[in-house]
């Protein structure tokens, strides 16, 4: 994609959302690139990988029009992009950061040390896949390896929700009682490249949101000379891990917070954790997260035209896992069916791992629905409504006791 | 010049004036590495960490790739730093020297911070920056916009894993890596890389690029005082013996230092705005006014040399003669002209 075709912002006329709102037709990354813009953000980092390179692109061009200021420093190296921020982020600067695929995991050690030091890094990722072979399309294996790391981790479906995360990430993340880094995951091409009406916030908006980045007595400066991250053994680490853990727990309540207080400012944002869609009265539901949202909810319409009573819960954020709301959305129905854009070989049952992840979270319930691991989607291949519809079938089969086994993992749209 | 450079210049923030200290008694009592650190007796990377901090002073920030100078320097519940200081990661040492600086500048350049010049100095060792950190650290010194020092203690392997040889041990030495043996008795065939004239030459708007040895306390501090006033990122290589490593007994850590300067195995200079100037010993061994010892004087000391036979000693004499004098420039630019 060309630059100038990657920063296209069309205006579109009056506003939609609250006052003070322009609507603007963008993509996904440009979406996020105004919240760079908006949160004011000090350091930005840059290295070429599709497809999130896109928001820097956009990013880039913010700045040599005048429309926004920061520190942009194109890095040599995923890694090094990571750590410049990283250390920016400790004398107190507010930090924006993005990868995909291999470059995600050319930083990985950056990775882990930011969440390590707690330092409120935002990043988004365009998910794709993992070399090799090369491919461009959206999995999410590239942000989920994260997930024990201490970052926040949210999956997004359109380029609004984009823009809203992102600001919510900036607030979550900074909040002392977190300091946690968080990134936003974008599938590759259906959000990072597709663009939509989004509602864009005014800066006064923002602002009454997103309070100022302060570390306080964590700064690094020459008036508080503290030394961070010190060597550490078996005397201190186990201490040092539980700080993280009761962070990333109370990452939890914050983030409930944030919605609730971004709902009140901006009149949208829904329910945190996850997005119920004709789940009221759901006996099998959908479990997804990002883009897969689309086809679901088609699939979904078109089963209940023919009363099915089927409904869809998207998981919104992955970390903190929201083991509560998932328990309460699905605890009343008789399967689940997980669509996994992901893989985990040789895991249990061969399931990707947000089907992991949500087995375990409804073991404790008295009465479990069925759980039907399938994955579909790799590699960005279309998951078509007829897919979905193929994948609910499976789930009323195994409520009816068929042949369809809750103990093995279904690949989707795969040649054999 | 294009309004949006001359934007640029007016934003680039000033540096302090840290002028020389002329001689060891204009040099202040204060300390801002103290006690607190473990790390071996005879530790001239540890010496190095105090002149550095010394020579920075107080309104500095120091940040410290992983080895020696973390894990036996910098103790949880036991810091010896006075000032602020960061771990960064192991090939991180210019990411960390451009993050932190980027901060800052972005920080006081949007009224965030109060403006004043902090010095910003990154360490690092052979492994960590001349190894793993080299394409980091070539990056931070194109990015001249920011201030900030590369301090590189080379102690010549990865000594803080025991003893590995690294891509600026010398030749032939033994290492945990490159143990001799009855088949084979050199191990490391690789020589030295000439890292500091390859920053130089390969980052030619890097103001300040400088060889410093602690066997000369106040040259390398008035060395780290040049690149922190001088503006821009710069470069400084420091060779610290290493009696761990090196196998010597730590009395003659400093010694050793010297004998390295005055074999010419390690030649000091400054490459200061493009200009190259060699500065004591070295200078005098350019000039012939120095007749350099063998290198036979400086091998012999240490056990890490200690399989070395008469053959082995004679080729890295010929390799060490061959800087001072087939090089372009004599002990910092190889080749000759054709
Ligand atoms: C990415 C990474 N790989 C390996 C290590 C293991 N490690 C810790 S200290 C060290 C030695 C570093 O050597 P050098 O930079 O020369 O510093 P020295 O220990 O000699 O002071 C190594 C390899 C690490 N910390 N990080
Ligand atoms: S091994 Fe060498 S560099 Fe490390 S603490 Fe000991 S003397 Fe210093
Ligand atoms: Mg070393």
């Amino acid at each position: 994609m060309s630059p100038a075709k990657a920063t296209a912002v069309k205006r579109v006329e009056a506003t939609g959302g609250p006052s003070g709102e322009t609507e603007e037709l963008i993509s996904g990354s440009e979406a996020i690139a105004h919240v760079c813009r908006l949160a004011d953000v000090d350091v930005i980092t840059a290295y070429p990988i599709r497809p999130y390179d896109t928001v820097m692109q956009c990013v880039s061009q913010m700045i040599s029009n005048g429309d926004f200021d920061c520190e942009f420093i194109v890095a040599e190296s995923e890694h090094s992009q990571f750590e410049i921020v990283k250390h920016a982020s400790a004398v107190g600067a507010r930090v924006f950061c993005g990868s995909s695929g291999v470059g995600w995991f050319y930083a990985f050690e950056a990775l882990a040390v930011t969440a390590g030091l707690r330092l409120p890094m935002v990043a988004m990722v365009g998910n794709r896949a993992l070399d090799d072979p090369g491919a461009f399309g959206v999995e999410h294996n590239d942000a989920l390896a994260v997930r024990d790391l201490g970052w926040m981790l949210a999956w997004v479906s359109t380029a609004q929700e984009a823009l809203d995360t992102a600001l919510i990430a900036y607030r979550v993340a900074e909040d002392p009682r977190v300091f946690l880094p968080c990134a936003i995951s974008c599938d590759g091409a259906f959000l990072t490249h597709s663009q939509a009406i989004v509602n864009v916030p005014s800066q006064e908006m923002v602002d009454g949101f997103l309070p100022p980045y302060d570390r306080a007595e964590k700064q690094l400066h020459p008036d508080n000379p503290i030394t961070i991250a010190p060597q550490a053994n078996e005397d201190w680490l186990m201490e040092m891990r539980r700080q993280n853990d009761m962070a990333a727990r109370r990452a939890r309540d914050v983030i409930i917070e944030a919605y609730e207080d971004f709902g009140a400012k901006f009149g949208r944002g829904g329910e945190p954790f996850i997005e119920r869609y004709m789940m009221e009265d759901a006996e099998v539901a959908l479990v997804g997260m990002g883009t897969l949202a689309m086809p679901v909810k088609v699939a979904v319409r078109k089963m209940r035209e023919q009363g099915k009573k089927v409904g869809f819960t998207r998981v919104r954020w992955f970390r903190p896992f929201p083991t509560q709301e998932l328990q309460d959305a699905l605890g009343g129905t008789k399967a689940v069916a997980v669509i996994d854009r992901d893989y985990s070989f040789g895991s249990t049952f061969y399931s990707g791992t947000l089907t992991n992840e949500l087995r375990s979270a409804l073991y404790p319930l008295e009465s479990r629905p069925k759980i039907v691991s399938t994955i579909a989607g790799l590699g960005g291949r279309e998951v078509t409504a007829d897919n979905v519809i193929e994948i609910a079938g499976m789930a009323f089969d195994v409520a009816e006791g068929g042949d369809v086994s809750e103990e093995d993992t279904y690949w989707i749209g795969v040649r054999e | 010049m294009a309004e949006a450079d001359v934007q640029n210049l007016e934003d680039f923030l000033a540096t302090q004036v840290l002028d020389p200290w002329k001689g060891p008694k204009k040099v202040p009592a204060e300390e801002y590495f103290t006690s607190g650190h473990r790390t071996c007796q005879g530790c001239e990377s540890a010496q190095l960490m105090k002149l550095m901090a010394k020579a920075g002073g107080p309104r500095s920030i120091v940040l410290g790739a992983t080895g020696c100078m973390y894990v036996a320097n910098t103790t949880y519940y036991s810091t010896p730093w006075q000032i602020p200081w960061m771990h960064t990661q192991l090939g991180s040492t210019g990411s960390a020297a451009t993050g932190t600086a980027a901060g800052l500048r972005a920080l006081m350049r949007k009224g965030k911070m109060k403006k004043e010049p902090i010095n910003v100095i990154a360490v690092c060792g052979d492994g960590g920056g001349v190894d793993m950190g080299l394409s980091a650290i070539s990056a931070a010194l194109q990015h001249t916009q920011y201030n900030l020092l590369i301090l590189l203690y080379d102690n010549e392997s990865y000594a803080n894993t025991d003893i590995q040889v690294s891509g600026s041990s010398p030749y032939g030495a033994n290492t945990t890596f490159s143990t001799p043996g009855k088949a084979r008795r050199i191990m490391h065939r690789r020589w030295k890389k000439n890292t500091a004239a390859m920053l130089a030459a390969g980052h030619p708007e890097c103001k300040y690029v400088a060889t410093v040895c602690t066997a000369y306390p106040v040259e390398a501090m008035n060395s780290v005082r040049k690149a922190l006033s001088i503006g821009g990122p710069t470069f400084i290589h420091s060779l610290d013996p290493c009696p761990k490593g090196w196998d010597y007994d730590p009395k003659y850590s400093h010694e050793l230092g010297e004998i390295a300067v005055e074999t010419g195995i390690w030649p000091l200079y400054e490459v200061e705005d493009g200009k190259l100037k060699m500065y004591g010993r070295s200078k005098r061994i350019v000039s012939g006014q120095f007749k350099r010892r063998p290198v036979r004087e400086y091998l012999e000391r240490q056990g890490r040399f200690a399989h070395f036979t008469d053959e082995d000693i004679e080729f890295f004499q010929a390799k060490t003669d061959e800087m001072w004098e087939k090089w372009l420039l004599p002990g910092v630019i190889p080749f000759a002209e054709a």
